[in-house]
């Protein structure tokens, strides 16, 4: 008797700790929402998204000119980086044993690791030394070069988990052997690739650092990928650290703004994998 | 649905439908075929004929090279890595020669795996019409006559007919194992090789594969392994009995299992090992 007392005891205990860990989990994500949805929410209007800045000291303006960076940068990134990724990712789950395989899935293990600010380093040095200028598209190929691995990886833990059987099963009706693969395989872990995708796309369009060696930023409306570019992080980044208060204003709304993006982009990538059999007619 | 309606003769016209060959004609032939998997032979010179239009069962213990030698058939045996010396012919064909095409030998050979493996992210009719993507091509109608002559005798198109759009994971495991079938006959092999076809199954689904084993034979070779030894005596003309990777013993299924010659096959199929 009074040990099963001392059970449930233990057990509200454990569970309590459990549910304490959870809420000081999520409470961060909830403070940040909460800042910058109070600091930040005022400011968001029509203008903000279709205006460019003003100069300093006046009120008003808007961001539309790293809106557009952004989703041209983070464009032309996933364009460059999901098909090397997705690529890369499908050679390395066929051929497990290749040499080139295992050199591959040990890079981009390492590249996975390195700090963003490396990479823009990198590409600082592969293009915009050489080139002699900044540039979006410089931008985007450091964005790449962050996208390629994650993508890369995602793609083959998810061909792994499809089951041998499935593949067999394919080749015993005389597919092909890369016709297995796509048809069948990557068919079936289609959802989980589209969710690394976006995961991607979530985690590079938040990048500031390698921005800041690449595309630089821009106070104006570029949309020519050999100029420098303005992007959202860079926005948030310029004006929070500016000296005006309106800045500030248009730093945090410019923060919601890009979180929400994040935000919307991870639920699409779980709307992906939830995503089941289409029953159509 | 009952048995009788399995016999139902599909109601569409066939593009060029196999000839059925006359009884005694074998169809498939291993010569001193061994099977190997690096340096580890699991299959041991191994001869052995098949006539067309049988089922012949491939008996013996866990591990003794059913499987493996049943994979040798359709060269699926390369997709882990092994390799054979000896021959397999086919017709006509050397199935191991040089200029031969998996594809067309596998749309010659079809197999059914112990597992169902219906494709998931595919409807019911585009599992079925799986295997006509590959090799000669075919039209929306002709595609539609073979799905559904192929699930008729599968003996699954009254359960299915009003869903073939619907996704096949939703099928039970005996209609997924019958859905197989249908996918396995549907661009019309010429011999049927079926992996422990009802091991996951429950009884009633293993009795409606066993009747429709007896139809399908009609048109088709088959060749099945299986556990069973029931099994293997309710359903097959010829029963070949392996142990260790060697073949002991082959004959009429009732031979085998009445008056065996050789004291393992006895052993085995009355229970005492194995
Ligand atoms: N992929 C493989 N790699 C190496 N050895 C294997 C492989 N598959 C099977 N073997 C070995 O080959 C031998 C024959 O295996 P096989 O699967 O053909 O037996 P089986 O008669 O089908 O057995 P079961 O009745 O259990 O299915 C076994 O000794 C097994 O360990
Ligand atoms: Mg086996």
């Amino acid at each position: 008797m009074n040990r099963l007392v001392w059970r449930r005891w233990k057990s509200r205990i454990m569970v309590g700790l459990m549910v304490a860990a959870v809420v000081v989990a999520v409470a961060p994500l909830l403070l940040i929402l909460g800042t910058l949805i109070a600091r930040g929410a005022g400011s968001i209007n029509f203008e903000f998204f279709t205006a460019l800045p003003v100069p300093a000291g006046e009120t008003g303006g808007g961001v539309a000119h790293a809106i557009v960076g952004t989703l041209m940068m983070v464009g032309v990134a996933a364009l460059i980086g999901l098909p090397i990724g997705i690529g890369a990712g499908m050679f390395c789950a066929e051929f497990p044993r290749n040499r080139l395989a295992t050199v591959a899935r040990f890079v981009a293990d390492v590249m996975n690791g390195t700090p963003s600010i490396v990479i823009g380093v990198v590409a600082w040095t592969m293009i915009v030394a050489r080139q002699k200028h900044f540039s979006g598209l410089a931008g985007s190929v450091a964005l790449a070069m962050i996208m390629i691995p994650m993508v890369m990886r995602t793609t083959e833990e998810m061909i792994k988990l499809v089951p041998h059987s499935l593949r067999e099963a394919a080749l015993a009706l005389g597919y092909p052997r890369w016709r297995t693969s796509v048809s069948v395989v990557v068919r079936t872990c289609l959802p989980g690739i589209v969710t690394g995708s976006l995961l991607a796309i979530a985690r590079v369009a938040g990048e500031t650092a390698p921005l800041l060696f690449t595309a630089l930023g821009s106070q104006y409306m570029s949309r020519d990928l050999n100029q420098p570019m303005a992007a959202l992080p860079l926005t948030v980044f310029t004006y929070a650290t500016g000296p005006y208060d309106d800045w500030h204003r248009i730093a945090w709304a410019t923060a919601l703004v890009l979180i929400m993006v994040v935000l919307t982009l991870s639920l699409l990538a779980r709307l992906a994998t939830r995503q089941r059999f289409d029953v159509r007619q | 649905m009952s048995a009788n309606s399995l016999m139902t003769p599909a109601t569409v016209s066939l593009p060029d439908p196999a000839p059925v060959p006359a009884s005694g004609r074998e169809l498939i032939r291993a010569t001193d075929l061994t099977a190997f998997y690096g340096t580890f032979a699991a299959v041991k010179h191994v001869t052995l004929g098949f006539e067309a239009n049988r089922v012949h069962a491939l008996i013996g213990p866990s591990g003794c090279g059913k499987s493996t030698f049943l994979r040798t058939l359709n060269r699926m045996h390369e997709v882990v890595g092994g390799h054979v010396t000896g021959r397999v012919v086919l017709g006509q064909d050397d199935i191991y020669g040089s200029r031969v095409s998996l594809t067309q030998l596998r749309r010659r050979v079809g197999m059914v795996f112990q597992k169902p493996t219906p494709f998931p992210t595919m409807s019911i009719y585009q599992n079925v019409a799986a295997g006509l993507k590959v090799g000669a091509r075919h039209n929306r109608a002709e595609i539609d006559a073979i799905v559904e002559r192929a699930l008729q005798q599968a003996g699954l198109w009254n359960e299915v007919k009003d869903r073939l759009r619907q996704s096949a994971v939703a099928l039970s495991g005996g209609q997924q194992q019958r859905l197989c079938i249908a996918r396995t006959i549907a661009p019309s092999p010429e011999v049927i090789l079926l992996d422990e076809p009802t091991a996951s199954l429950d009884p009633q689904g293993t009795q409606r594969i066993e009747e429709l084993l007896f139809n399908l034979k009609q048109q088709f070779t088959i060749i099945i392994v299986t556990h069973n030894m029931q099994q293997a005596a309710r359903v097959s003309d010829t029963t070949t009995f392996f142990y260790l990777g060697t073949m002991v013993e082959t004959g009429a299924t009732k031979q085998i299992f009445t008056a065996p010659t050789q004291e393992r096959t006895e052993a085995y199929i009355t229970g005492r090992f194995g």
